[in-house]
């Protein structure tokens, strides 16, 4: 493979010991059963499969699969579970959710070190990132609960009834509670299912929801594959789905679902701008790519994946980029210094490896940190693409990894018309020092979220979503609310 | 060659705190954390500039500068003394037969509130008296106004008569309001020829800060690129824990890499940090925690 | 000697003008005593096709006004429709209303006209927040035109229905195509006359005469169309639209309740249908 080379001159000595995180206070069962009714149960096919930890290849746990005999016993439960939630009163159902982020900030180490074995992703990410978010957003929607006809006035917010949902991989317990909290507070009954790779903080948030004292069947928590989600979007009973996947999935399901009474919401793929102008903090900017591309291995559906820098600072940038992607700490995801962790699967990785090749046969340059990349797991260096274009297989598909497509440009119609030349439209990062281009630009990128002089940043408080074949619906904030209610 | 003041780099302050927050971040222990701790020591100008310092602090000081901590092994000594001119004399005899550098603040330290004639004189008299290192302020008033040639002159004009004695100046970055003034001052003192660039004199809240610092040595990497001239860095005041220490190194080696992990381009302007990093050097060598007790202060 | 009145020639409204169908197609309305009312277009797919990409050009620019100058663009609509309200009172009436209802439509179509121009510089801050995040940003979300939207409008009711599904798509920036009413077109194209006639921008507003069955498949799976607006109770339809709109995750509007007087029909969250909602940051800290 021909590579394109750095020529650091600001290359690091000091090289830090390894700070593993410790795992003595982490319990994990040799197998996890359904979360169903209030109880663990086994399924009733009896079907087990293997959570691997991708930093090893070596598996952690079995894990029930669900069939649709399980999702059927589950929506029931949930079914029969609604009446009696959806009528309790806010302040009540608002009282479990805070018990619910109480308890995940209780027991937030414990859930940051079981996030990082079985998804791959750094133990500091976790750690400040996912888990504190995840309660967060417990915390925010506990308040919403007895307060919802403040957020729809003149209306009268009534719950959906059950609702089906499935997360993806790449932010286990994030997802779950992206898509519990605000069910929970707007009075609906859950059927949850994790992504097959990662179930292991899904189920443990169940023992939390079981601690909390949650009426039984308000929430189940099952696990399984793409056929245990088809098994829920398929049921007659379920009155909604919210899914948070590929875009492939989100037109599966959109398409299934027609006809039928469900409403559905959809949090999909993306493709998302970063732009970086020559007027902008250049130094924070690159430190805006590098956290748009490779936090989080890539495994972001808003990732800034198309870099777009204006010509004239394009070689600074892209040296200053390179430097910086040297100085990324690459491996164990349970040590403290990690920067970047393990692809989530063996599968993933294929799937990153051959768009690598795509990239290279196309003609792009490549360019990939020196890291030394561990032996057994799945691993992948931050890798740049260079001198591509809007034609590039690599620039128009989501790749899902920490691989960054970089083009250039002169002026700002061009850029805009770039930027929005996509099917996608999830998230767009800009990056200027002038307050007028930074306005010109937000109104016209046509995404869900956009970060200016920032990128990749999350609040329960924010509406996240999409635009475009992104998806609809929003999570988070106020209008996160509107997905899970109706109006008469 | 004078600076481009006109197309200088900006700075987002929320996204320097954030690479901040992930220096802040780098757990550093075992081998790489005593490894760091002792080139913290090695980097130490070892600081008194009071009104009340007398003969016999600053003998007491250099003592100290020479011998750490006796009972520890292979422990470095600090790279310099950093005491008033009317002290450079004393420290200069204190030191003999020690490879320990006498630096001196001059200018008219700390506000520079003085014309040029007085800090010329005040810069000679700490050279007569052998200051191997000058730590002069600049006129941050001048600064503020506009006056960047005024600032830039009166630096090129100390430089000068310093000649081969390596020239610190102080930005006194705590009176610059923002970090894009932090970059033009770095800029102006590099092109006017400091050798080092130092963030403070000690005297006024906020000292140096691990903010500062960055956009301080993001200055020092784009000035190298320009000109292939390596200039030193110095964050001095408020670095008083290991902890803090450490920060600044883990920054400093993803930053600006090797060449500049060693005292001749990096000092830290500091009183009571050396004994934070003795104590934590021993308790490395103990297992135990320690008291100050043990400890001498001088 | 008796004159022989001048018969109204029905075409399609599409760009700000007046073509016939490119088909050549056409078909008859009739009144209640089966007399000939007019000879519509039948518009073809092709005719769609060619009103998204008006809708689509003029989109932007429409979007870009100021939100006082298309709320004054809805209100001359109405202004004008008030001058003109013997024409469609006489057209409904051809059409079958009652003269009584007939004259009640026009009026709550004219009202709904003004009401939703209200709305025009208010429903964004109605609908937008500042939110507070724990971090520290400036952040918050606003409504945005969802684009180009198809517009399959109510079989009854053929101007109040009309008025009520475009006002509060257009106030929001969006551009329409609209399929009239099969059995009741003539008020739609009359309507476009009024458009035309007002400041609405050519291609903001396009409306077709036609066949459901032929057209509403294509309105739905086109992909250059971000959202589809069904007014009617056909499951057939619902579902098949569903199942196109799936190919480009089209956002799907579906009204069912016949009751045009319903409170929905006549509120913000209408216009809020045809909207995204988009978050902006940006640092604080000095």
């Amino acid at each position: 493979m021909q590579k394109n080379e750095n020529k650091n001159m600001f290359k690091a000595s000091w090289t830090y010991d390894k700070a593993p995180e410790s795992t003595d206070h982490v319990q994990i069962k040799k197998e996890y059963e359904l979360y169903i009714n209030g109880k663990f149960t086994k399924p009733v096919k009896g079907k087990y499969f293997d959570t691997i930890n991708p930093s090893t290849n070596k598996k952690i746990a079995s894990v029930a699969e669900a069939t649709s005999e399980d999702v059927d016993i589950a929506v029931k439960a949930a079914r029969k579970a609604f009446k009696g939630w959806s009528s309790l009163s806010g302040k009540e159902r608002g009282k479990y959710i805070f018990r619910i982020a109480r308890l995940i900030q209780e027991r937030a180490r414990e859930f940051a070190v079981i996030e990082s074995l079985d998804g791959g992703k750094p133990i500091k990410e976790s750690r400040d990132i996912d888990i504190p978010l995840a309660a967060n957003h417990f915390f925010y929607y506990a308040g919403w609960a007895d307060k919802l006809e403040y957020a729809f006035p003149n209306r009268k917010p009534e719950p959906l009834g059950v609702v089906g949902q499935i997360i993806p991989w790449n932010f286990p317990l994030l997802m779950a509670a992206w898509k519990l909290a605000p069910a929970l507070a707007t009075g609906n009954t859950v059927v949850l299912k994790p992504a097959e790779t990662t179930p292991l903080t899904a189920l443990k948030l169940a023992e939390i929801i079981h601690d909390s004292g949650i009426p039984k069947g308000v929430v189940n928590i099952i696990t399984g594959a793409g056929e245990t989600g088809a098994s829920i979007v398929n049921h007659p009973d379920v009155d909604k789905i919210a899914f948070t996947g590929s875009t492939g999935v989100g037109k599966y399901i959109s398409n299934a679902v027609a006809g039928t009474n469900k409403s559905v919401t959809l949090e999909l793929g993306g493709k998302g701008a970063n732009i970086i102008f020559e007027d902008a903090a250049i130094d924070q900017a690159v430190e805006g790519i590098v956290n748009a591309i490779f936090y989080n291995q890539g495994h972001v559906c808003c990732a800034g994946s198309r870099l777009f820098i204006q010509e004239s600072v394009a070689d600074v940038v892209i040296q200053k980029l390179k430097d910086r992607m040297e100085t990324l700490i690459v491996g164990d995801p349970l040590d403290k210094n990690t920067d970047v962790g393990a692809i989530n699967s063996k599968k993933q990785l294929q799937i990153i490896e051959n768009y690598i090749k795509i990239g290279i046969n196309e003609g792009g340059d490549i360019y990939q940190s020196s890291c030394n990349l561990p032996k057994s797991g799945n691993w992948c260096a931050p890798t740049l693409f260079l001198n591509v274009s809007q034609s590039h297989k690599i620039v128009q598909e989501e790749i899902f990894g920490p691989v960054l497509a970089v083009q250039t440009f002169r002026t700002i119609s061009e850029v805009i018309e770039k930027a929005n030349n996509t099917p996608y439209g999830l998230s767009a990062g800009v990056w200027t020092n002038n307050g007028a281009k930074i306005f010109h630009l937000t109104e016209r990128l046509e995404a869900g979220v956009i970060w200016a002089n920032t990128f990749n940043k999350f609040d329960a408080a924010s509406p996240f979503g999409g635009y475009k074949e992104s998806g609809y619906g929003r999570e988070g904030g106020m209008q996160g609310l509107n997905p899970y209610v109706k109006f008469d | 060659m004078h600076p481009n003041l006109n197309n200088l780099p900006v700075y987002d302050t929320t996204g320097v705190n954030e690479r901040i927050a992930k220096f802040c971040s780098r757990s550093i222990k075992k081998s790489s954390k005593n490894e760091g701790l002792k080139l913290a020591i090695s980097m130490i100008d070892l600081t008194t500039l009071e009104g009340k310092d007398t003969k016999g602090k600053v003998q007491q000081l250099c003592y100290k500068a020479i011998h750490p901590h006796d009972s520890l092994k292979d422990i470095p000594t600090v790279a310099a003394i950093c005491v008033y001119p009317s002290y450079v004399g004393v420290a200069k005899k204190a030191l003999e037969g020690s490879k320990i550098n006498v630096a001196s603040v001059a200018t008219a330290f700390p506000s520079g509130q003085s014309n040029l004639e007085v800090k010329l004189y005040d810069t000679k008299f700490a050279l007569d008296q052998g200051a191997d290192e000058i730590d002069m302020v600049i006129s941050r008033g001048e600064f503020l106004a506009g006056n960047y040639n005024f600032v830039f002159d009166e630096i090129a004009t100390i430089k000068e008569a310093c000649g081969e004695t390596h020239l610190k100046v102080i930005l006194e970055t705590g009176e610059l309001d923002t970090l894009d003034n932090v970059r033009k001052a770095s800029e102006i003192a590099m092109y006017a020829g400091a050798d080092f660039i130092k963030t403070s004199t000690g005297k006024i809240q906020p000292a140096a800060t691990l903010p500062v610092t960055y956009v301080m040595l993001d200055a020092i990497k784009d000035y190298y690129l320009k000109t292939g001239k390596m200039i030193g860095m110095k964050p001095a005041g408020g670095i008083s824990t290991s902890k803090i220490a450490l920060q600044y190194l883990v920054m400093l080696n993803e930053v600006l890499g090797e060449k500049w992990m060693n005292n001749k381009y990096f000092r830290f302007g500091a009183s009571s940090l050396l004994n934070d990093i003795l104590m934590q050097l021993v308790k490395a060598e103990t297992g135990m925690y320690q008291s100050p007790y043990y400890f001498s202060k001088d | 000697m008796s004159r022989l009145d001048i018969n109204k020639t029905y075409k399609l409204y599409i760009g700000g003008k007046f073509p016939r169908t490119e088909s050549g197609r056409y078909y008859a309305v009739n009144n209640s005593k089966g007399n000939l009312i007019a000879n519509m277009c039948l518009a073809s797919r092709k005719d769609f096709r060619n009103a998204v990409v008006v809708a689509r050009k003029a989109q932007p620019a429409w979007a870009g006004m100021t939100a006082l100058n298309k709320g004054q663009v809805l209100y001359r609509i109405a202004e004008m429709l008030e001058g003109r309200k013997e024409q469609f009172i006489a057209e409904l009436i051809a059409q079958g209303s009652s003269t009584k209802a007939a004259q009640e439509e026009v009026n709550s179509s004219i009202d709904r006209l003004v009401y939703y121009a209200g709305w025009s510089d208010k429903y964004l801050q109605f609908f937008s927040t500042v939110n507070p995040v724990s971090s520290s940003h400036f952040n918050f979300s606003k409504l945005e035109p969802v684009g180009v939207v198809s517009i399959i409008a109510p079989e009854n009711n053929s101007l109040l229905g009309l008025v009520s599904m475009i006002a509060p798509a257009i106030v929001g920036g969006n551009t329409v195509i609209v399929l009239a009413s099969e059995s009741k077109p003539l008020t739609a194209i009359s309507l476009a006359e009024v458009l035309n006639s007002s400041d609405v921008p050519g291609g903001v507003v396009n409306i077709l005469t036609g066949n459901k069955d032929e057209l509403y498949s294509h309105m739905a799976s086109h992909m250059d169309v971000n959202s589809i607006i069904y007014f009617g109770n056909n499951a057939d339809y619902i579902k098949s639209i569903s199942e196109f709109a799936s190919n480009n995750i089209k956002r799907t509007v579906f009204y069912k309740n016949d009751d045009l007087s319903n409170d929905f029909y006549e509120s913000p969250y209408a216009i809020e249908k045809t909207q995204e909602l988009k978050t902006t940051w940006h640092p604080t800290d000095i």
